[in-house]
């Protein structure tokens, strides 16, 4: 390898290092991004410069091929299919891993044959590779279809499951080691194939509001997977630019179980312990009080302090922009209004700022959950809109719901809470919501954009 | 130096360098961090073109070209997304002024 190709393989490192730095702060994330994108561009133009590559027409169409698949569908897709999106496109990138590695371990075994001196370790990296790169790929495949709801988003768990993943887990350290020891080709596509029944096993038992922790560590299991190939490889852009992915992903998957008060293990394998995760996920017929929009616009007009808890609901009705206006309305009224956002709440973290950020609404008007949970007990109004398990008290006084443990908003203790709901139908975690049946609590039932509308008129016409 | 070690001196170092880059992450950038970070593994593009660059045997020729096009969605889908949702996190000023 000529120096000057390790030298810019250095550069476009570099580049790597600056994208995460700059995504972690919100003035610096969009040119962070933009530096990761040209050290990725410039790290691929580069092998056509210094090897001698075969079928360069070949690779420049499947290239073009996969580039305009990804572009569209990233400009195509909704804000609120942001995680299965990420989900999809992790998947792929896991399976482009690990069939590189099968290639690699091709010309590995070719050599080995030929000199007989592949280091154990670069066959271990092959197999670690093919393997991960393939549960990567069949976990994130599920966890797209459980997001898209082409699948249940419950947890699924059938008898026997977890001695068919530890027989998987078996096999796959039974092949690794054969692979070191006698590597062949074949050993390698069952590795693979073992890969794909683990992911699916893997993510089929995490439920619905737990799946976006898992999407963040496949996408960790990605990184490493990639790091892997370059070490195989003798690459030092994709060992860097993996390991930072893993490390990255690993913290940042930490960082979201914990905002959840889980763990790790838990959220992947608490349904196989006796299903604490499964909600009854069924509609209750106890009594509960609602109300029209224009007696919940009087009782926002003459409030001092309303916070919104906005969630997943809000955004699948398209209906921010119609929250932002009666928010506005109201603080052109003197009613101080704030959101309160809950670390989790839509479908992924960080999710529900990106959808409202998509509705312009200033972020100073985002408060997360730690700097305003103090602030209820001073609120006149709390008005709930497509959100419920981030305010179910639940997650305090039940041990044993699927949320229990999870910090919370605390909208019970505001004077009056209003639920813009379409139904009593529980919410993602799939447990009723106790809040909801509170004396002070009235629901405004109704499509969130149609009863947002009315609720805006009503409050102008005050 | 062994070649081998230098490669895991730079794993090990990196692992460093990837934790300390993100650890004051607020959690208003969680959803594009995590697309983010999953664009720049879309780099196994890399990989992708010189294996199947350097093998003459027709099915690996094809096993490489799908891993090409797959490699091709993460990395491109990858950064446009981010770029997507970044861009509403930016454009707040002047909207804010058409509020007024």
């Amino acid at each position: 390898m000529p120096v000057w190709v390790q030298v810019a393989y250095l550069v476009c490192a570099v580049g790597f290092i600056l994208a995460l730095k700059g995504l972690s702060g919100p003035r610096t994330a969009r040119t962070g991004n933009l530096i990761g994108a040209v050290a990725a561009v410039v790290g691929c133009a580069i092998p056509f410069f210094y090897l001698d590559l075969h079928h360069v027409p070949l690779i420049l169409a499947a290239i073009v091929v996969g580039a305009a698949g990804g572009f569209v569908g990233a400009r195509r897709v909704q804000m609120t299919q942001m995680p299965q999106m990420v989900a999809l496109f992790n998947g792929v990138g896991g399976g482009a891993a690990a069939l590189v590695a099968l290639l690699e371990l091709r010309e590995l075994v070719a050599a080995d044959e030929f000199a007989g001196s592949v280091p154990w370790f670069t066959l271990l990296a092959t197999a670690f590779t093919i393997l991960v790169g393939s549960v990567s790929f069949a976990g994130s495949v599920i966890t797209f279809l459980k997001l898209q709801e082409l699948m249940t988003s419950r947890p699924v768990v059938f008898p026997g499951l977890p001695v068919v993943f530890g027989l998987g887990l078996l096999a796959a350290v039974v092949l690794a080691v054969v692979t070191v020891v006698n590597p062949a080709e074949p050993v390698g596509v069952v590795l693979a194939l073992v890969g794909l029944l683990i992911g699916v096993l893997l993510v089929l038992p995490v439920g619905g509001a737990d799946v976006p922790i898992v999407i963040s560590l496949l996408n960790a299991f990605t990184g490493l997977t990639v790091a892997a190939g370059g070490y195989v490889l003798g690459n030092t852009l994709l060992l860097v630019a993996g390991t930072l992915v893993g490390a990255s992903g690993t913290f940042l998957t930490r960082l979201m179980a914990s905002a959840m008060g889980r763990s790790v293990a838990n959220i992947l394998f608490g349904a196989l312990k006796g299903g604490s995760t499964l909600g009854a996920g069924e509609a209750s017929d106890r009594p509960v009080r609602s109300a029209g929009p224009e007696d919940v616009a009087i009782l926002l007009e003459y409030a001092d302090r309303v916070i919104v808890v906005p969630g997943y609901g809000l955004a699948v009705a398209q209906a921010q922009h119609t929250l932002r206006e009666l928010v506005d309305v109201l603080g052109e009224k003197g009613v101080k209004v704030d959101y309160a956002i809950h670390p989790v709440a839509g479908r992924m973290p960080g999710h529900m700022n990106v959808l409202l950020a998509e509705a312009q609404v200033p972020y100073e008007q985002l408060v997360e959950m730690d700097d305003i949970n103090g602030d209820f007990k001073n609120t006149d109004v709390v008005v709930v809109v497509g959100a419920n398990d981030v305010v179910n008290p639940a997650a305090k006084t039940t041990p044993g719901a699927p949320i229990y443990g999870m910090p919370i908003l605390n909208a019970d203790e505001a004077q009056q809470i209003v639920f813009l709901k379409r139904s009593m139908r529980p919410g993602f975690a799939g447990i009723e919501n106790e809040l909801l049946f509170d004396p002070k609590t009235t629901l405004l039932f109704g499509d969130a954009k149609e009863t947002l509308g009315k609720l805006l008129n009503a409050v102008k016409a005050l | 130096m062994n070649e081998s070690v230098t490669l895991l001196t730079i794993f090990v170092l990196s692992v460093f360098v990837g934790i300390e880059v993100i650890s004051k992450v607020s959690s208003t950038l969680h959803t594009p961090l995590m697309s983010g970070a999953n664009a720049i593994h879309g780099i196994i593009l890399l990989g992708a073109i010189i294996v199947t660059g350097s093998t003459d045997n027709a099915v690996a020729v094809v096993v490489g070209v799908v891993a090409i096009v797959l490699a091709a969605v993460n990395m491109v889908g990858g950064f446009v997304v981010t770029d997507r949702m970044l861009q509403m996190f930016t454009r707040k000023k002047p909207a804010k002024k058409v509020d007024a």
